[in-house]
């Protein structure tokens, strides 16, 4: 529904909203421009009898003086029978030059406020600021779910570029958004008189002097109004005696005798007046164009946000896979059930789904929050397969699952299986399924399977449950998950260097040149990315259509794409690479992993790794040009037999790339691993974190494990945990 | 701008109260390029004292911005029920406004005046931009505004 709501405006509106944003920017900056035109008020700044003596003794045919919210003086006089108008200097009342209302500001402001269309225009315009608030309220309330909570609204974000663009930018110009819109909608509400007004001219004294010749300079109710107070001074008609002196200042409008200079009649702006004068001073930043330069800069992030938001729906559709057919629930011996929020756990639906069509199951596939036990009256299985929105919060395709199985009497008399799908790096990995399941457990539903989880869109973790799922169905199932993948390209084999063979652990690291790609390719999209270190090389081996992936060691600015592969006994792909030749051709494809690699900052980088982990290490040290604090940990089995990067790690440490390398060997006497240098070094690795530094580890899960438990006795005299940094982006994994 | 066939408020005393009684009259007002939005027009008639008969024409359509024709409003209060029916959309620089309405024989030729007050957002107020008296010599003969108008004329 939330989704819907920020979806649906958003992709209605995308255009009017780039349109208004757009000329918004643009007359945001006129109010600071306006300001440094006027000619400066010196001190002390003349009362308005001052200035409008002065203004008087310049133009005798003066018929109006105005101020600016701005503090641009102008005054309208006859001379000769010709109209004049001239801004004003208000230190001598002489006119600077003549007034010219700039064409450009008012073509600018029909199109913002009307597109040139009237009121049907201010009507559309009111529509587009409608549609950015109720963007700008479900988006808030989105991103809130999303991270987990109001506290963390400012915190790290993970994910796609455009997704992270997106909510990054939103942050910053919501407030300022917010503002636009509604301010927007109260002023068409004013222009339109629906909201009440009290606006209305005091009336005409109904009795005056009848005498002329008070001088402006003389009248104490215009000494009485501080230069900054005015709006504007209206003469009266010369000749005419039953005329008077219009005051119109910020708090009021009044009429003033022209023989004696009093007072008359004085009417203070009501409420509703005051209250259209400030929004419209908060919407035009006219009066307070600190406050419109802010509004232009936010307003700037409008238009990115709609195109962000448009790719992120693009994106979201493709990833969307075709369910293949399947039959009514109530004749389907399997219920499919998905919790998903982005799309993938859908392809894995689909995967899922024709295996158990082919092994003559009947199955019937739906969203988790179409929930409907009631129907599934031939069923002999439920599986549910969910993914998690942020901290542990149900997707969107599974709102209102839960409560609809506590509201059951009992729990549905079908077996049932969970299959979870997150990223083990978040502290609550698969968070949702979990929950499921618990609340099954709880209802006394019966378990087909024990809950699984499916670590990163894992093929291979989702093979094994689906193997595990035949076996408990009776039938054999093989579920060959193939996510949707970027086209491969060919990647041939230019050098290799290999290691470990005294250890009967053959490990290499393999440098293939990049793909040439042609520019018809790179214009649509088609080439081969641009990648960094810490970015995936997908291979897909042959004879398999799953792809293994592998951290690289190189960016695409290197002019290679490298990686370190060791040679697992039986697998498929690390054995097909350990036997490439130079020359030899494999297919493969980049996948971003944007959260692993060095922040955009200057402080101190600590690169802990173990085995091929040191990869993406290697590829950060040697993007290290710039000579930044980084210092590598690193543990292999013998120096003489898997130190990879042997020479270059001397080399880096001698043109400053790396500060200091320190090395654990588990298979010489010292028998030492990455996680005893790292306690060795606890004084300085403690200084370093100190100082700001960031930590990225590379390589098995065990050895992660063990990095972890080392840092936490590290980290814990200073009251910190890898948790703690993990959540601010300071302490990031990638592990396999 | 396509002329309209006034149909007046009956409260307004300066419709004819039989045709036979009465002058089809048609203003013609050509606004110049004074380089700003539409202007609002306020068309009325007082007496050779100037004191206010009633209104023949107003062209725009939000009364918030009434008080702007501040010779008008001045003389009417901004009551809106001296203008109920006999309203129109404002005019673009440039552009001309026709309005045809009956009007009664004894306006012309006893010292009535035809004002026109003008105002164009975020630019001087002109009340009574035009002043002239109804006669019958002064049909077709085109006289020109302070400010926004060109020419104006009425014709019968």
């Amino acid at each position: 529904m939330l989704r819907s709501l920020h979806k649906i405006p958003g992709l209605v509106a995308a255009a009017l909203i780039l349109l208004l944003a757009t000329t918004g920017v643009v007359l945001s900056v006129l109010p600071a421009l306006e300001t440094a035109q006027a000619p400066a008020v010196t001190a002390p700044a003349p009362t308005t009898a001052e200035l409008a003596a002065r203004v008087a003794a310049a133009y005798p045919g003066v018929e109006q003086i105005r101020r600016a919210p701005s503090g641009l003086i102008t005054a309208f006089y006859f001379e000769n029978d010709r109209p004049g108008r001239v801004v004003i200097d208000p230190a001598t009342g002489e006119g600077v030059r003549e007034y010219t209302p700039s064409a450009f500001s008012r073509w600018m402001t029909n199109l913002h406020r009307s597109l040139f269309l009237d009121d049907g225009g201010r009507l559309t315009a009111a529509a587009g600021a409608l549609a950015m608030l109720v963007l700008c309220v479900s988006g808030c309330l989105l991103t809130v779910r999303r991270v987990g909570g109001w506290g963390r609204l400012f915190s790290r974000l993970r994910g796609p570029l455009a997704g992270r663009l997106h909510v990054e930018i939103a942050r910053i110009a919501l407030p300022g958004l917010l503002l636009s819109s509604l301010t927007a909608l109260v002023m068409t509400a004013g222009t339109f008189g629906v909201l009440p007004s009290d606006r209305a001219a005091p009336l005409f004294p109904t009795e005056v002097s009848e005498t002329m010749g008070a001088a402006p300079g003389d009248i104490a109710a215009l000494a009485a109004v501080p230069l900054e107070d005015l709006r504007e001074l209206t003469f009266p008609y010369p000749g005419d005696a039953t005329d008077v002196f219009t005051l119109k200042t910020v708090s009021g409008t009044g009429y003033l005798d022209q023989g004696t200079g009093a007072m008359l009649v004085w009417a203070d702006h009501g409420p509703w007046q005051q209250l259209s004068a400030t929004v419209k001073m908060l919407h035009t930043g006219k009066g307070a164009w600190v406050l419109g330069l802010v509004l232009g800069l936010t307003t700037l992030g409008a238009p990115v946000l709609a195109v962000t938001g448009i790719i992120i729906w693009l994106s979201g559709r493709r990833s969307r896979p075709r369910l293949p057919a399947g039959v009514r629930a109530d004749r389907a011996d399997t219920i499919i059930l998905v919790g998903s929020e982005g799309g993938s756990t859908w392809g894995f639906a689909a995967t899922l789904h024709k295996g158990l069509m082919v092994a003559g199951h009947t199955v019937h596939t739906a969203a988790l929050s179409r929930f409907a036990p009631e129907r599934y009256t031939s069923a002999r299985q439920v599986i549910i397969l969910a993914s998690t929105y942020g901290d542990g919060a149900a997707p969107s395709s599974a709102q209102g699952f839960a409560d609809r199985l506590a509201a059951l009497p009992a729990a549905p008399a079908i077996p049932l299986a969970v299959l979870g799908f997150g990223d083990r790096q978040f502290p609550d990995f698969c968070g949702y399924a979990c929950e499921i399941a618990r609340l099954a457990e709880e209802k006394g539903w019966e378990q087909l399977l024990p809950l699984d989880r499916v670590d990163r869109q894992s093929p291979q973790d989702f093979a094994r449950w689906g193997r595990a799922l035949g076996q408990a169905l009776g039938r054999p199932l093989e579920l060959a998950h193939q996510p949707a993948l970027a086209p491969t390209h060919p990647l041939t084999l230019i050098s290799r260097r290999d290691y470990g063979a005294q250890m009967q652990a053959p490990t290499s690291i393999l440098r293939f040149a990049l793909p040439s790609v042609g520019l018809w390719q790179r214009i649509t999209g088609r080439g081969f990315p641009r990648f960094a270190a810490g970015d995936l090389l997908g291979i897909l081996p042959e004879g398999s259509a799953v792809p293994r992936f592998y951290s690289l060691a190189s960016a695409s600015r290197d002019g290679f794409v490298e990686i370190c592969v060791k040679k697992h006994t039986g697998g498929l792909c690390s054995g097909q690479l350990i036997g490439l030749a130079p020359g030899d051709e494999v297919r493969g494809f980049i996948r971003r992993n944007p959260d692993f690699r060095p922040a955009g900052n200057r402080k101190p980088v600590i690169l802990i790794g173990a085995g091929t982990g040191i990869g993406p290490l290697a590829g950060f040290a040697r993007a290290n040009r710039k000579g930044r604090d980084m210092h590598l940990y690193f543990g292999a089995r013998h120096p003489k037999s898997d130190l990879l990067y042997d020479e270059e790690l001397r080399q880096w440490q001698a043109d400053g790339r790396l500060a200091s390398v320190n090395t654990a060997f588990s298979r010489t006497a010292d028998r030492s691993y990455v996680q005893d240098i790292l306690r060795k070094d606890a004084v300085r690795i403690a200084d370093l974190i100190d100082s700001g530094a960031q930590v990225l580890v590379c390589g098995g899960r065990e050895m992660a494990n063990g990095v972890t438990a080392a840092m936490a006795d590290i980290l814990q005299p200073k009251g910190l945990t890898p948790a703690t940094l993990k959540a601010e982006g300071r302490y990031v994994e990638d592990v396999y | 701008m396509k002329p309209f066939l006034a149909v007046m408020a009956l409260t307004t005393a300066l419709v004819a109260p039989e045709l036979a009684m009465a002058k089809q009259v048609t203003l013609t007002t050509t606004l110049n390029n004074y380089g700003g939005d539409g202007a609002y027009l306020a068309f009325y008639v007082t007496d050779a004292n100037g004191a206010y008969k009633g209104s023949l024409w107003m062209a725009g359509g939000k009364s918030k911005y009434y008080e702007h024709l501040s010779d008008w409003f001045r003389a009417t209060a901004g009551n809106a029920a001296e203008i109920n029916g006999i309203t129109g959309a404002s005019v673009g620089a440039g552009q001309s406004l026709t309005v045809t309405l009956d009007l009664a024989d004894a306006l012309f030729d006893a010292g009535y005046e035809l004002h026109i007050d003008a105002a164009v957002e975020d630019m001087r107020d002109s009340p009574s931009e035009v002043v002239i008296p109804l006669t019958r010599d002064g049909a077709g003969q085109a006289v020109r505004g302070r400010r926004y108008i060109e020419t104006f004329s009425y014709d019968m």
